[in-house]
């Protein structure tokens, strides 16, 4: 019983009494377990705890929050002790808080009104929040921001979406087959140490100033971040899930649609994120180099003009896209990396 | 009776930095059908290679490997393995773990949920059929493997030290609901472990190992009745085997000093 949950805070326990205080408690959890907790009890010479057990009552590990205890098996609430317990894994990594998000809101304003008042007091040459705001609505209503917009991300999902088509792929047949690993490895590692900026001239003498040098670049960039990620996956699945599927009658095809691709998971999308990350760094200086379209390309015309205020509206803009792009992706890892055990 | 597992002259050799080492050297073993044997030795004995053979996971250097009158090429879903990691696929739920055996045997979706609900009543995880395996506790995962290996309907059964995970406790339930099983369900066992009561508690036959090379050293069989109970866990016929098998593990002549210590501490894969 000596469990310190989770969030760090000493966990508090006590015994509830029968009825309305456990319905917040999964019932299946009690009735399931309570004979088994009521053994345990009494081998530890915890006679009243043992009879409270019997009787339809549990023990019950109140967390530190006062949310948690409604929480379904495994998340909060937690009977007995460890062995014969359900693990209390996670709880504070998938739900900020509404504390959390009032820090968070609290302190985005707080960064804008000192930004304000750094620029009306200390005169250091910037746009102020209301200018850049003002220039913000006048671009969002001419239409050059959606334009810009939709020209960058056009950019990134395409080079990512052919990055991870091809890295997913690649990664799985390095991982699993040694031969191929022999042949392609020697190249990832070395692309992987060219930052990919450093291709752009290359691509655009090669490929013109189209938009195919841009997505290439891009595409590099993505390819050679999740294939690393992938391989690792497939070369980290536990040996013994593999025998396990194999003694249960698996061949190799099952093997690996059934055990190495799900086992894989959680490292291909944390490789998806950082591609995604690479690739919006990419697309802006891309186009600040050669493009006629685009965030990093109205930046580019703005710093002619000593434009100020647009450079900041594509800089938040660039910020906030891919801030929610790095969310969504991690919205879905969560969903899809559900079943693992989180620390 | 027939011989269901036959080990005749197994041996196995690991490659290991460039030199090789004998794990297992030409064991020769015989299983009756429907017996429950268990494997106990010390540390480096090759008792998890050997079962690692019966399971078709690893082929033998040398000798042959018999099941059921025919050689062991690979696994076969008539030998089912529990491990001592559990091995559940975290991705899949209780139910899910259970079917995916079925599933390779390619039976209907409605036989496969009857047949998964059985064995998962049978282990008493009905209440969370439907959890991910994140949520189990040792025992009861375990529990959820054995159902698992169950499910295919393997005629043997062949066990790496599967409690060796779980505390004493638990371990004493497990044993019991696993001989209660099998008592019910005839099938070959085959029960690797280092725990010296465990192995008595459970066999027809213990059979002790030598390390260094792996090798059989005795096979002591244990004259008490089934159903096994606590009465018998506690009887003077049980602790004399138990001194028995204990001395034959602790003092073998020819093993090194150091194994008898190291057998508190190895085996943790």
């Amino acid at each position: 019983m000596r469990r310190v949950n989770n969030l760090g805070g000493p966990a508090r326990y006590g015994v509830t009494g029968h009825g309305a205080e456990i319905a917040s408690l999964p019932r299946r959890l009690c009735d399931g377990w309570k004979s088994a907790a009521g053994r345990d009890a009494e081998r530890r010479g915890d006679v009243s705890t043992a009879n409270a057990i019997r009787n339809g009552a549990a023990i019950v590990l109140v967390a530190g929050r006062g949310d948690d205890t409604s929480s379904p098996p495994g998340r909060g609430g937690v009977v007995s002790k460890s062995a014969e317990a359900p693990a209390a894994p996670e709880s504070s990594r998938q739900r900020p808080g509404r504390r959390q998000l009032m820090l968070n809101a609290a302190a985005v304003c707080g960064g804008i009104v000192l930004w304000g008042a750094a620029v009306s007091f200390a005169r250091v040459g910037l746009p102020s929040p209301g200018q850049v705001l003002a220039r913000a609505i006048e671009l969002v209503r001419s239409g050059q921001l959606l334009a810009d917009l939709v020209a960058s991300l056009s950019r990134v999902l395409a080079g990512f979406a052919l990055g991870v088509a091809l890295a997913i792929p690649v990664g799985f047949l390095m991982g699993w087959y040694s031969t191929a690993r022999g042949l392609i490895e020697p190249f990832v590692q070395f692309f992987r140490m060219i930052p990919p900026l450093a291709v752009i001239p290359l691509a655009i003498v090669t490929m013109g100033i189209g938009e195919t040098p841009k997505v290439f670049v891009i595409f590099l960039a993505v390819f050679l971040s999740s294939v690393i990620a992938t391989f690792q996956g497939v070369v980290s699945v536990d040996k013994t899930l593999i025998n396990a599927a194999r003694v249960l009658g698996a061949k190799d095809g099952t093997i690996f649609r059934r055990v190495i691709v799900p086992a894989s998971t959680p490292f291909i999308l944390v490789g998806m994120r950082i591609g995604l990350g690479s690739a919006w760094a990419t697309v802006v200086a891309a186009e600040l180099i050669a493009a006629q379209s685009g965030l990093g390309f109205r930046m580019q015309q703005a710093e002619l003009y000593y434009d100020l205020a647009t450079i900041f509206v594509s800089l938040i803009t660039i910020g906030i896209l891919g801030l929610a792009m790095d969310r969504l992706l991690l919205a879905l890892e969560m969903r899809l990396t559900q079943w693992q055990e989180r620390m | 009776m027939t011989n269901k597992i036959s080990f005749r002259n197994v041996s196995r050799r690991f490659a290991h930095h460039g030199a090789s080492f004998l794990a297992l050297d030409r064991l020769s073993v015989e299983v009756a059908e429907g017996e429950f044997v268990t494997m106990v030795g010390p540390s480096g004995c090759g008792k998890s290679t050997a079962l690692a053979i019966a399971a078709g996971l690893l082929e033998p250097t040398e000798g042959e490997m018999i099941v059921d009158g025919r050689l062991v090429h690979g696994p076969g879903p008539e030998r089912g393995v529990i491990f001592q990691q559990y091995a559940l696929f975290p991705w899949l739920t209780v139910r899910q773990n259970v079917e995916f055996g079925l599933r390779i045997a390619g039976k209907r979706a409605a036989e496969r949920r009857a047949i998964a609900q059985h064995f998962i009543d049978l282990v008493g995880l009905a209440d969370f059929a439907d959890s991910l395996p994140k949520v189990l506790s040792g025992g009861m995962k375990q529990r959820c493997a054995i159902a698992r290996a169950y499910a295919v309907d393997p005629t043997i059964l062949l066990m790496d030290e599967p409690f060796g995970a779980l505390d004493a406790l638990t371990r004493v339930q497990m044993q019991d609901q696993l001989l209660d099983a099998w008592s019910r369900e005839l099938r070959t066992v085959m029960f690797v472990t280092h725990d010296v009561n465990e192995a008595v508690y459970l066999a027809n036959r213990v059979i002790v190992m030598a390390a260094r090379p792996g090798r059989l050293y005795e096979i002591i069989p244990v004259d008490l009745p089934y159903p096994r109970t606590e009465a018998i866990r506690l009887s003077q016929e049980f602790a004399e085997i138990r001194n028995r098998v204990w001395r034959a593990v602790y003092h073998q002549p020819t093993t090194a000093p150091d194994s008898a210590a190291q057998e508190n501490f190895g085996e943790v894969k």
